[in-house]
């Protein structure tokens, strides 16, 4: 239960990082907040020759929020991610996501860009990122690229990264005006990977009726699982929309394994009831970011 | 393999201490091996359990998911660095004794260093909040009844140490509600 042996740099620019990366190729890793490369490293299941510790890139450690949305550094850690107010103001899916990774101390550490690049299928914020239609910003010593969460995951712990680039920022959308978003999920314990679980994007139009309806599952797939459910809810007032129905169609397509957590069924099962509840949820955030953003029409003189 | 060594400096409880170790040295292990100071236990070494939990500039982390020389320049406290300079015990750990929060007390160290920056950033928690500020954290003696009590007495013996050096304790709390399943 101790590391093995790896050679350690601590660059302390990013060119020097990229440089060493570069050097490394297959053989380096890349150490931001360690909460979950140190534990594989503990139990021997990674071994990676060498580490490049990025925490001394302090230009990485940051959270911008502009009318595009919300740009987070590669070395802001979760707590801090959770703790911003305007990116919350602006993003509400981000906390509700951040609240339910692991916990407060492991939040401290972890970083929100490490956790995306971790691609891990039980991760919420890989989830919140394809919700959103998110992108990752990654950089090598030989250039610069853009990747759309989309095309990012390739498997369960694999995204398209190569061995020599450094994901520096994630790049979170601003969702379109009057739209609610909501997070539920069902875990053994507070804290642990969920059994299931989903984020949910509800838009309501001018007249407040549903314009779209979207759904990420996490733990469902091997790569977060975004679904467009819109055709359950299309045009529907919120309160009369059909979101069990909803939950039934995402069930239909969706395809979970069995694992010593739970069967396939109960995960199906989990997965439609809590598809309708996420989606009630955020339909009703978005009657009230509506509510917020507008005057009330009855008060109006 | 002969391993590569680094020198680090760091300031454990307000001490400056230096170390010389292996990249791979966690910093659990260096608190307790390099540095003598084994008041932090080391239980699941791959953060599940939070026993190792020591504070990083003043934030609770998990010292086995720290590598030593990741701690160098920063602060650490550990329990040992909670009591003040005279003996006299942290808030957090005299509502424990006092609360009976403690069994074998393997956990303890743990739950002490979390529950001291919980209470600084949240002086006036309900039960729900002080249950979820220690849900990184296990044990399993009591059933943690007795360590949400805890957590809601150092509350009170904090606020009556800031309202009033020379007061003497509050009364203490009585049983509180019955833990959510």
């Amino acid at each position: 239960m101790k590391p093995p042996p790896f050679h350690y740099h601590a660059p302390t620019t990013l060119a020097d990082a990229l440089t060493v990366l570069g050097e490394t190729g297959p053989h380096g890793k890349i150490l931001a907040g360690g909460q979950s490369l140190i534990p594989l490293l503990n139990m021997r299941l990674a071994a990676p020759a060498h580490l490049i510790d990025i925490n001394r890139l302090a230009e990485l450690d940051r959270v911008d929020v502009d009318d595009g949305g919300v740009r987070v550094g590669a070395l802001a850690r979760h707590a801090r991610v959770e703790a911003d107010r305007s990116a919350a103001e602006a993003i509400p899916l981000l906390r509700q996501g951040l609240r339910l990774v692991a916990h407060p101390v492991i939040r401290n550490r972890g970083t929100t860009v490490g956790s995306l690049v971790h691609a891990d299928p039980s991760a919420e914020m890989p989830a919140v990122l394809a919700l959103l239609g998110g992108s990752l910003d990654l950089v090598s010593a030989s250039g610069r690229r853009t990747v759309a969460a989309a095309d990012l995951y390739v498997g369960p712990l694999e995204s398209c990264l190569r061995a020599d680039e450094l994901a520096v920022c994630a790049r979170f959308p601003r969702p379109a005006p009057g739209t609610g978003t909501a997070f539920v999920e069902i875990a053994r314990r507070r804290g642990d990977y969920a059994v299931c679980g989903v984020a949910a994007l509800v838009t309501l139009d001018d007249d407040l009726r549903v314009a779209a309806a979207r759904a990420a599952y996490l733990s469902m797939a091997p790569v977060p699982h975004v679904l467009d459910l819109i055709e359950a809810v299309a045009g529907r007032p919120p309160d009369t929309a059909d979101f069990a129905a909803a939950g039934r169609l995402a069930r239909g397509r969706l395809d979970p394994e069995d694992d010593i957590h739970a069967t396939a069924e109960y995960r199906a099962h989990l997965a439609e009831v809590l598809t309708a509840r996420a989606l009630r949820e955020a339909a009703e955030a978005a009657v009230g970011a509506l509510g917020a953003s507008r005057p009330d029409p009855e008060r109006a003189t | 393999m002969n391993e590569e060594t680094h020198e680090i400096r760091l300031r454990v409880n307000g001490v400056p201490r230096a170390a010389t170790v292996p990249a791979r040295r966690l910093l659990s292990d260096c608190l307790r091996h390099d540095l003598g100071l084994t008041g932090t236990h080391v239980g699941c070494e791959h953060g599940v359990c939070g026993a190792c939990t020591v504070l990083l500039d003043g934030r609770p982390v998990r010292s086995c998911l720290m590598f030593a020389v990741g701690a160098d320049g920063h602060e650490v406290t550990t329990v040992e660095g909670l009591a003040a300079a005279d003996g006299t015990p942290h808030p957090v750990q005299r509502a424990f004794r006092e609360c009976h929060g403690l069994q074998c007390g393997f956990c303890t160290p743990g739950f002490l260093t979390v529950v001291a920056a919980f209470l600084e950033e949240n002086p006036e928690p309900t039960e729900e909040q002080a249950r979820e500020a220690i849900g990184g954290n296990l044990c399993r003696c009591t059933g943690y009844v007795n360590i949400v009590r805890a957590v809601l007495r150092a509350a009170e013996l904090r606020r009556a140490a800031g309202r009033d050096p020379q007061a003497g304790d509050p009364a203490p709390r009585g049983p509180v509600r019955r833990q959510r399943p």
